[in-house]
């Protein structure tokens, strides 16, 4: 019997007077890939952020591989195999593209804070960053400054940031969000050959690729998880649909 | 992947960088011959040491700290105290090893402040070390058997019996230690870059949240890359008590903290070797400059504000881009307009300082005589003649360097002042 990679335990979380996240329970099984969805405000990001410890929980609890992460800073979290990209594109904008993937890697290898390696030397470091810019397709863009790089290029490499450690549990937050079609497409692509044998979580607005991808999707409505099950069943789901058509904010159910 | 080629270069260019750089040290003194020279030079190498450290903080980890005169000034104190107690014959520590002693306090006190310091990052940081700098350098005047009060502590360099007839008497053999310490500082500080550390200390700068998420606590990045930097700032603190024979209180003073901040930026923070030229450039600007003119610290104000202002790559950073324009080969095409701009920039700096230099003697000394001598150029600030000249002259060069920048224009300044930092 496989375990769950990651579960949500009654998690809340209040900003101030309010409630954002109002007891979300969610078990994402080892190897499957989920999708969060949801009206605009419903808390999915604020989610993801409370999974990989940007912010604190108010109260509830969340296992990591059977382990509670609540008090973990996003460091410990990351070194326990938690690994996340974020909405806004997030990298080191003055480092090459080679270098932004090495930095992600160094950790996962070991060389922790040394300061008595050379990073030329690293041979296992270099391959690893080599491996991941091959798998993203920035090959030719290796030696370009990240901050330099389009738009939909920050986005590959925000990607391979968040995979090339290794980690066994990927977070997306809207990998595609911004792209056009045909970028949106091969980032599809690009996620299903990074995430094999992962555990992937991913909050997504685009239904065309949410539906691509996800083994099962979760609905979040006002801070708590409303629905989870199969792509296909989400789409009949009665509750979904009243969530979504029911005076919320609109969104595409119809990929 | 497995199957690729890759040219692998020996790396012939880092060796021929670093031969010239030990074959300069070596030489220097025998070109620059002058007793005087030789003391700026000395000084000029315990600055670079002092600019280096201080750019592990500022260029490779976006820490503006106002304080790390601290680490040198503790450094250099904590040696002259070993340098007394080797010449009462209570410690074995050669002179030669002394700046170990200073890089050893230096990082001790690395470890005591840089752990409070570096809690927070951006200004949060740089105000923590301006009250840091401030409480050492209150500390300095309350303990006077330790900081020697107002006189500072003196020593005598010269103690133990002469090594390979070395006492270090002659400032040339002080030349020569600063010169082999600068040169084993410099590597290994440049080695430092190369590291894992190193590099995720940029990834720091660049992006502190996104380095806690592939597994880095920054805090501590920082906290290690501040206690090496304060080792070499104590080395170089050493140095200069082996130079100077004398530490005072503003050897931990704000006033130095702001001085290798100012010169480090000249230099150019976003080059290894940038801190380097800003060392020599501030060395001269402080030491020699101070002896043309009394208004030394105007033009050093201006000269940062520009620098800041104009070329936030500093001096390391044109002239980087100018060695990037020839190996393009496109020199040739800003060449017209570069020389023009340069000329006519010289021609406006020269009015300017004639008019600073009348303004200060009509201020600072109107009891006297009036006619001064500029550049071989006999001035009178009481002439209209004198004033009309130095205008001109300021007016003549502005008006060909506005049409000669516009040169630039379509391109902007860009290209040969500005370079990514």
């Amino acid at each position: 019997m496989k375990g769950f990679s990651l579960e949500l335990k009654d998690v809340r979380k209040s900003f101030g007077n309010a409630e954002i996240i109002r007891g979300a329970n969610l078990q994402v099984p080892e190897g499957e890939r989920f999708a969060i969805i949801g009206p605009n405000g419903a808390g999915k990001s604020t989610l993801f952020n409370l999974i990989s410890g940007r912010f604190g929980l108010s109260s509830g609890d969340i296992l990591l591989n059977g382990e509670s992460i609540r008090h973990l800073k996003p460091y410990e979290i990351n070194r326990r195999g938690l690994s996340r990209s974020f909405q806004i594109t997030n990298i080191f904008h003055r480092l090459s593209v080679f270098e932004n993937l090495r930095c992600a890697v160094l950790w996962s290898l070991g060389y922790r804070y040394s300061f008595w390696h050379s990073l030329s030397q690293l041979k296992d470091a270099k391959e690893r960053a080599e491996a991941v810019l091959e798998e993203i397709g920035l090959k030719r863009r290796r030696d370009v400054t990240a901050g330099l790089l389009t738009y939909a290029e920050q986005r590959a490499l925000e990607i391979g940031i968040t995979i090339a450690g290794g980690a066994s549990v990927i977070l997306l937050d809207e990998p595609t969000a911004g792209m056009s079609r045909s970028e949106s497409d091969a980032a599809v692509e690009l996620i299903r050959k990074v995430t094999v044998g992962k555990t992937l979580l991913m909050v997504e607005h685009d239904m065309s690729v949410v539906f691509g991808l996800a083994d099962k999707i979760a609905v979040v409505v006002y801070g708590e998880v409303i629905a989870c099950d199969t792509p296909a069943n989400i789409r009949n789901n009665v509750k979904v649909k009243e969530a979504y058509l029911g005076g919320h904010a609109p969104a595409e159910v119809t990929p | 992947m497995s199957g690729m080629l890759r040219y692998q270069p020996l790396n012939l260019a880092r060796w021929l960088i670093w031969g010239s750089f030990a074959l300069i040290l070596l030489l220097a003194p025998m070109v620059f011959k002058h007793g005087a020279a030789l003391s700026l030079l000395s000084q000029m190498g315990t600055l670079m040491i002092f600019g280096l450290s201080y750019n592990m903080l500022l260029g490779q980890g976006g820490m503006l700290s106002f304080g790390h005169a601290v680490y040198s000034g503790l450094g250099a104190f904590f040696a002259i105290h070993a340098m007394n107690l080797a010449t009462a014959g209570q410690l074995p520590v050669p002179v030669s090893m002394v700046p170990l002693v200073g890089g050893l306090a230096g990082m001790l006190f690395g470890i005591l402040f840089g752990y409070v310091t570096t809690k927070k990052s951006g200004t949060t940081f740089s105000m923590i070390t301006l009250g840091m700098v401030e409480l050492v350098f209150a500390c300095s005047l309350m303990f006077p058997d330790f900081f020697g009060g107002e006189g500072g502590i003196s020593t005598n360099r010269v103690y133990g019996n002469p090594v390979l007839g070395i006492t270090y008497g002659p400032q040339i053999e002080v030349y020569y230690l600063i010169a082999f310490w600068l040169f084993i500082s410099a590597v290994a500080m440049y080695a430092f870059t190369q590291t894992p550390l190193g590099r995720m200390i940029n990834a720091v700068r660049d992006n502190p949240e996104r380095a806690e998420f592939v597994g880095y606590d920054t805090q501590w990045v920082r906290y290690l890359t501040l206690i090496l930097s304060a080792f070499f700032a104590g080395i170089s603190g050493g140095l200069s008590a082996i130079n100077f024979e004398i530490v005072s209180a503003e050897n931990v003073s704000a006033i130095r903290s702001g001085a290798v901040l100012l010169f480090t930026f000249i230099g150019g923070i976003g080059f290894f070797f940038g801190p380097m030229l800003g060392a020599i450039v501030g060395v001269f600007l402080t030491v020699m400059l101070s002896d043309f003119t009394k208004a030394w610290q105007l033009y050093l104000g201006i000269f940062f504000i520009l620098i800041v202002m104009y070329a936030p790559g500093g001096l390391a950073g044109i002239f980087m881009m100018n060695v990037r324009l020839l190996k393009f080969g496109k020199f040739a095409r800003v060449w017209p307009a570069l020389w023009k701009i340069l000329l006519s920039a010289l021609v406006a700096v020269t009015g300017l300082i004639f008019s600073v230099e009348m303004l200060y003697q009509r201020s600072l000394e109107a009891s006297q005589d009036p006619v001064i001598s500029v550049f071989g150029v006999v001035l009178n600030s009481a002439h209209l003649s004198s004033w009309l000249l130095a205008v001109s002259l300021i007016v003549l060069a502005a008006s060909v360097l506005y049409s000669a920048v516009r040169v630039f224009k379509p391109y902007g300044l860009r290209p040969i002042l500005k370079s990514k930092i």
